[in-house]
Parts: structure tokens; C-alpha cells; sequence
């Protein structure tokens, strides 16, 4: 097991590293540049080629890398180019980390909590209403994208009807105490209830709408893994010996169908991400995703460097989390 | 083991009152809208206390659905069925599922033919024993799981506690299907159905397993239906045997009589086909030429008439009906000769 799992970490260092080059080549291959953002209109010549310079980008592309990484690997992963002096890049990361944290959690909860118990809910029921509507409703779950149901959700709770806020994390005007910044739990951990309520409050539109495809994805998985696990000989087995109905949906059914559903759960993570950009846009909510879409405007290279590299270091750590919990649960793995 | 309870168990009387007893059996399947499918077409035997029963024939002739009919185990949508199963006084056909579920595991029990997907592959081999006494006796996991190393060392199961916390992919095909005999004789049942339960394992595995499924049979009083394709499983175990064909039973005797006499040539063909030993290299066997796809329907003929040596021309106009009781009996018009 603990070579397993070393051997899983050096693959993703290696992924990491190869994914860096990438990301490095690729936003230098785009039109425009930090150069062009920063100055706009008034990009004479020579002003250009000053500031190219102080960026660094006048060097060769390998050497740029190499310089990148030499102080990456120190911790330093350049400043925002965005203002300058920018901010520090990784801090930006670290300041927007909890909001996506948060967001990506709650939506996850949601996705779990209605995708298992209503995916074997309509594969018992399979060919009924119940497992008909859900099927459909699953099925527009993934074809509908995020910040249409994000918009739809904020049109009509927030803007007609008045239930929920339009945007953002918290209310302006609360003073809420900051702890880990994820602002529910701060007021959970101050005993600030208002805050604290005043964030849930905030994060079920947004959740619900990054919910939608996760959940969709989980319902069919566990309702298509269930179907296959209610014909499993050993669940004949299981009746044969006059078990409750209980003992054999919990210990004979869920326990081997929840397997795949675990796996699924951890290729989510990657919708999650890329959900919670349009997400928190629509939202207005300071998160990664939404660090994400202005650095990419400004074609702020550190810190979309930064992020990317980030989000997809997170993917991968959650995946290998996956994985060990995917070993733990079946014995097959665990004990081979 | 030498109680009352065991002779009685060695010597079956025959004219005990049936344990169980099956009659006139109807499975059909097909939704509305379809052509229905008689899977089981009037079956009827009896079970004797002590007694080991087999129900004999081809794949498809409806051994399994005759097994799981009786458990109350068929699927829940798709089939009727019809006929009665009178078991100790009560028809288990009319019983509720939730009665039917306290009388599995506990006073019927089942084994099954594949031991390795018939174990649940995430669960030890412990709590898969324990579990049924958890249920039919009242036993906390504590309690049963002695229990459990005792059960398993009774079926041969060598290192019956490091065993205990193994899972069924850490066992040997011939281990699991003693786990499985375990599990199924943990509370003492007075009926056990095996339905090919050693189709999945070596030759010489087999052998062991038939071996201990007698001797447990005999030490317990445990009634056996024994499930097979294989006439040659039923030689060394069955007092009675059934031979089924399209959905019926078309002969019915002892094991020797049935062994030395055959009179159905359904039954001949069947011997004819198990492999023996002493036969010359080369010699290929007689296997029953055609196949059950050729049957014709019971209604209006022998459903063995197309793939029958001895067939007249009354076989496919006219059904053969039972001649016989519940012991010895016989559908056929034109059956093997005595002096064959
Ligand atoms: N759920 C079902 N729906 C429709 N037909 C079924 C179903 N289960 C069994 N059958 C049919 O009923 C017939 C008898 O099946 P059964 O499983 O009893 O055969 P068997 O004698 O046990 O054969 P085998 O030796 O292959 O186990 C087969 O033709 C089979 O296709
Ligand atoms: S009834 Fe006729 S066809 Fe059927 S087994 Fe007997 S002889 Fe053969
Ligand atoms: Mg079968």
C-alpha cells in the first residue's frame, strides 16, 4: 500500500512537471501578451520592449522556463502581472482558494447526497415514473451548461422571488471574523450563527448550479451499478439465506455497487473545477475560477501558471485520495 | 454422531410423511404480449425427511427454476407460478415474501453453482457466515463468530479463524464452496437445495465436496435435493431420482433400479453420455443427438419425440402421461426394453 501510494506521488509530480511545459508553451502561444494588456493604446515601441524585458519575455521560451522553475521549486512563482508591482501569484492562489474550496465542497455534498440514494432509489423502481423522471432529469443535468443553470437559478430565487442573495459570499456589512475563510465554517468555529447562516445562504445557488452535472453523473453511475450488483449471484445468495431487506441493500448491495460511484466521484473533481469558473462568475464569487477568468483576460502568466498548475495538482492529489479509498474498501485491491 | 435422529437419517422410511412436497409445478415466463415460456410444466416429487432427491437432465429442462420457485427466489415481475410446495404442513408458494424470509436460511437452505460470484466479494468469509445466525437465531456477531470458525472447520475448511477475516478471492474454488455449504448449514436446516454445486470446480474437487455434502447429509438428517446435469453426481448420492425434460419429469426411481433399468430413453441417453473411465481411447461418447431447441410442445406430443430412437408416430401426436407415483414412474409410450 505505501508503495502504492509513493509510487502514485512521483507519477504526479512527473504529470505536473510535463503539464507545466504545457501550460507555459501554450499561454505564450497565444495572441496578445501581458506586454500588450498592461499598455494597451499606448504600447509605443520602445515601451514595449522596456517592459518585455523587465518581465523577462524577451528571452528564448526554454530559458524563460528553466528561470521559472529555478525559483518555483524556492517557492517564488513570479508576481501578477496585472498591476505592477503585482501581487505575489501564489498568494493570489492561497487568498482564492478557500471561496472555491467551499463552493466545490457544498456542490460535491449536494451532487452525493441526491445522486446515491436516488440512483438506487430508480434502479429499484427501475421502469417506473420515479425512474423515468430522474433518468430525463438526469439527462438534462449534463446537457444544460453550468452558467445557464447558474443565470436560470439566479433570475429566479434570487432576482424574482427574492429567496436567496444575487451574488457574492456574504452580505456586505457583516463584520464576520476570518479563520480559515471558508466563511461557513468561520462562523461555525466564532459561534457568529448570523455569519455564519448568512454564508449558507449565499452558497446554495452557486452550489446548486456546479451541482447539476456531478450529480447527474452519479446518479446514472450508482443506478447503472446498482442494476448490475441486483444481479450478482451473491445477492441471490444473500436472499437464499433470509437476510432482512436491510442487511442486503446496505451490506450486499450498496457496499459493492458504491465502488465505480467512488471512482466517479473522484473524475468529478474535474468538472467541479472547471464548473466553478462559470460558476463563480455568474456569481460573483472571488474564487479560483473567477481569478482564473481575469488573469486570463490579462493574460496575467504567473498566476494563471499559478492556478492552472494548481487546479490540476488538486485533480490529481484528489484522484490518488480516491484511489487509496478505492483500495481500502475493496479487498480485492487491498488485499492482493 | 450416533443418535436416533442419525439412524433414522441412514435409513430413510418411505413412508414417513414428506418433508416437502411438490406438486404439479408451473413456471411460465414472458411479460404481456408475449409468447409465454413454460419453464417448469407440472412438476410434482416428494422430499422425505433424511432423504436425498435428485432432479436430473439437460441444460434449460428447468432444474433451477424448479429450486428457485420453491425458495420464493424468482424475479419479482415476469412469471407466475403456479402448483403448490407443501413444506412441514404449510404451501410456500402462498406465503408472504416477509414469511418466506424467515424460513430461508433457517429451515431451507440453498447452495449454488458458482461458489466464487455466489460470495459476496467485499464481505469476509466470517460475516457471511455469521450473518445467518444473526438473523434466524437472535446471535450477536460475537456470539456466532466461534460459531462460525466451528461450522467452517466442520466442512473441511482447514484454519477455520485466520479463515474467518479472509475474503472469498484469498479462497480456493473447492474452499468457497464449502464456505458456501457452511453458510447454508449454519442454522441447521431440514432441507437443503444444491443446484450444481460442484458444475464449477475440478474433478477432483468435485469428488471431495460430493463426498462431504453425504457425509453432513447423513450426520445432520438434512434433507437433499440435489441439482445436476451430471447423472454421474447422482449415482454416488441420491436415494430417488428425477429426470427432467422440457419442463417435466419424465422418469422416476430409486438410484439402482433407475442406474441398472433405465426405461425412459431420455434416461439411456443421458447414461450413455457420462464419461467413464474404462471406456477405450477414442471411443467417442453417444451424446443425445439434437438438442432442447427441437422439443415439441407437451400439449400435442413427447417434447422428446424429434431427438428420440425409439419415437412412434403416436409420440407426436398425443402427450405421454405419467404412469407411476411418488416413487417410481414413467412418461413414455414406447420406453426401453427390460432386456436392453
Ligand atoms: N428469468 C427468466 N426469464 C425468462 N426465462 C427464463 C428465466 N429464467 C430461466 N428461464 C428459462 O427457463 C428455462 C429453464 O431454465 P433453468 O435455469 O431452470 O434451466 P436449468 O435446468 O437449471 O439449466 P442449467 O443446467 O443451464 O442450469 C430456460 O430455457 C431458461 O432460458
Ligand atoms: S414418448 Fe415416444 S418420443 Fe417420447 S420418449 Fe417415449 S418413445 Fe420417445
Ligand atoms: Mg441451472
Amino acid at each position: 500500500m505505501l508503495r502504492f501510494v509513493l509510487r502514485r506521488l512521483i507519477q504526479m509530480v512527473g504529470v505536473v512537471l510535463v503539464l507545466s511545459v504545457l501550460v507555459f508553451v501554450w499561454l505564450r502561444s497565444l495572441p496578445g501578451g501581458p506586454v500588450s494588456a498592461l499598455l494597451g493604446e499606448r504600447g509605443t515601441p520602445e515601451r514595449r520592449a522596456a517592459l518585455e524585458k523587465a518581465l523577462g519575455l524577451d528571452q528564448p521560451l526554454p530559458v524563460q522556463y528553466l528561470r521559472y522553475m529555478e525559483r518555483a521549486v524556492q517557492g517564488d512563482f513570479g508576481v501578477s502581472t496585472k498591476v505592477l508591482p503585482g501581487e505575489d501569484a501564489l498568494d493570489i492562489f492561497f487568498a482564492r482558494l478557500p471561496a472555491t474550496i467551499e463552493l466545490s465542497f457544498f456542490a460535491l455534498v449536494i451532487a452525493i447526497a441526491l445522486g446515491i440514494p436516488l440512483g438506487y432509489l430508480a434502479a429499484r423502481r427501475k421502469g417506473t415514473p420515479l425512474d423515468t423522471t430522474t433518468v430525463i432529469f438526469s439527462l438534462v443535468g449534463v446537457a444544460v451548461p453550468v452558467f445557464f443553470t447558474g443565470f436560470l437559478l439566479k433570475y429566479f430565487f434570487a432576482v424574482e422571488w427574492n429567496l436567496l442573495p444575487v451574488s457574492g459570499r456574504q452580505s456586505t456589512g457583516l463584520d464576520a471574523t476570518r479563520v480559515t475563510g471558508l466563511f461557513v465554517l468561520d462562523g461555525i468555529l466564532t459561534r457568529e450563527w448570523d455569519a455564519a447562516w448568512d454564508a449558507l445562504k449565499h452558497l446554495v445557488l452557486p452550489a446548486v448550479a456546479l451541482a447539476t452535472i456531478p450529480f447527474a453523473v452519479i446518479f446514472r453511475i450508482t443506478r447503472a451499478s446498482v442494476l448490475d450488483v441486483l444481479d450478482e449471484d451473491y445477492v441471490r445468495t444473500a436472499e437464499a439465506k433470509g437476510l432482512t431487506a436491510q442487511v442486503i441493500r446496505g451490506r450486499h448491495v450498496l457496499r459493492n455497487a458504491i465502488l465505480p460511484v467512488v471512482t466517479t466521484v473522484g473524475l468529478q473533481v474535474g468538472a467541479l473545477l472547471s464548473g466553478a469558473v462559470l460558476t463563480e462568475t455568474v456569481f460573483s464569487i472571488r474564487g479560483i475560477g473567477d481569478a482564473l477568468a481575469t488573469a486570463f483576460r490579462d493574460k496575467d502568466y504567473p498566476v494563471l501558471q499559478v492556478l492552472i498548475i494548481a487546479a490540476a495538482a488538486i485533480y490529481v492529489l484528489v484522484n490518488l485520495l480516491v484511489d487509496i479509498a478505492y483500495a481500502v474498501i475493496d479487498p480485492r485491491i487491498r488485499t492482493r | 454422531m450416533s443418535t436416533p435422529m442419525s439412524t433414522h437419517a441412514v435409513h430413510p422410511v418411505h413412508s414417513s410423511e414428506p418433508l416437502l412436497s411438490v406438486r404439479d409445478l408451473r413456471v411460465t415466463f414472458g411479460r404481456r404480449g408475449e409468447q409465454p415460456f413454460k419453464a417448469v410444466d407440472g412438476i410434482s416429487f416428494d422430499v422425505r425427511p433424511g432423504q436425498t432427491v435428485g432432479l436430473v437432465g439437460e441444460s434449460g429442462c428447468g432444474k433451477s427454476v424448479t429450486s428457485l420457485a420453491i425458495m420464493g427466489l424468482l424475479p419479482t415481475r415476469g412469471n407466475t407460478v403456479e402448483g403448490s410446495a407443501v413444506f412441514d404442513g404449510e404451501d410456500l408458494l402462498r406465503l408472504s415474501p416477509g414469511q418466506m424470509r424467515d424460513r430461508r436460511g433457517r429451515e431451507i437452505a440453498m447452495i449454488f453453482q458458482d461458489p466464487l460470484s455466489s460470495l459476496n466479494p467485499v464481505v469476509q468469509i466470517g460475516r457471511q457466515v455469521t450473518e445467518v445466525m444473526e438473523r434466524h437465531q437472535g446471535l450477536s456477531r460475537k456470539e456466532a463468530m466461534p460459531k462460525a470458525a466451528e461450522l467452517l472447520e466442520r466442512v473441511g475448511i482447514p484454519d477455520p479463524k485466520a479463515r474467518l477475516v479472509n475474503y472469498p478471492h484469498q479462497l480456493s474454488g473447492g474452499m468457497r464452496q464449502r464456505a458456501l455449504i457452511a453458510m447454508a448449514l449454519a442454522c441447521k436446516p431440514r432441507l437443503l437445495i444444491a443446484d450444481e454445486p460442484t458444475t464449477a470446480l475440478d474433478v477432483t474437487i468435485q469428488a471431495q465436496i460430493l463426498a462431504l455434502l453425504k457425509e453432513l447429509v447423513v450426520e445432520t438428517g438434512t434433507a437433499l435435493v440435489m441439482i445436476t446435469h451430471d447423472l454421474g453426481v447422482v449415482a454416488g448420492l441420491c436415494d430417488e431420482v428425477n429426470v427432467l425434460y422440457g419442463g417435466r419429469i419424465v422418469e422416476r426411481g430409486d438410484r439402482h433400479t433407475l442406474f441398472s433399468r433405465p426405461r425412459h430413453p431420455y434416461t439411456v441417453g443421458l447414461l450413455n453420455s457420462i464419461p467413464r473411465l474404462d471406456a477405450p481411447r477414442g471411443e467417442a461418447l453417444s451424446p443425445i443427438p439434437g438438442s432442447v431447441a427441437d422439443n415439441l410442445p407437451w400439449d400435442s406430443a413427447c417434447a422428446f419425440a424429434p431427438r428420440c430412437p425409439n419415437a412412434l408416430d403416436v409420440c407426436v401426436q398425443q402427450t405421454p402421461e405419467w404412469e407411476g407415483d411418488d416413487v417410481v414412474g414413467l412418461r413414455c409410450f414406447n420406453p426401453m426394453g427390460v432386456s436392453r
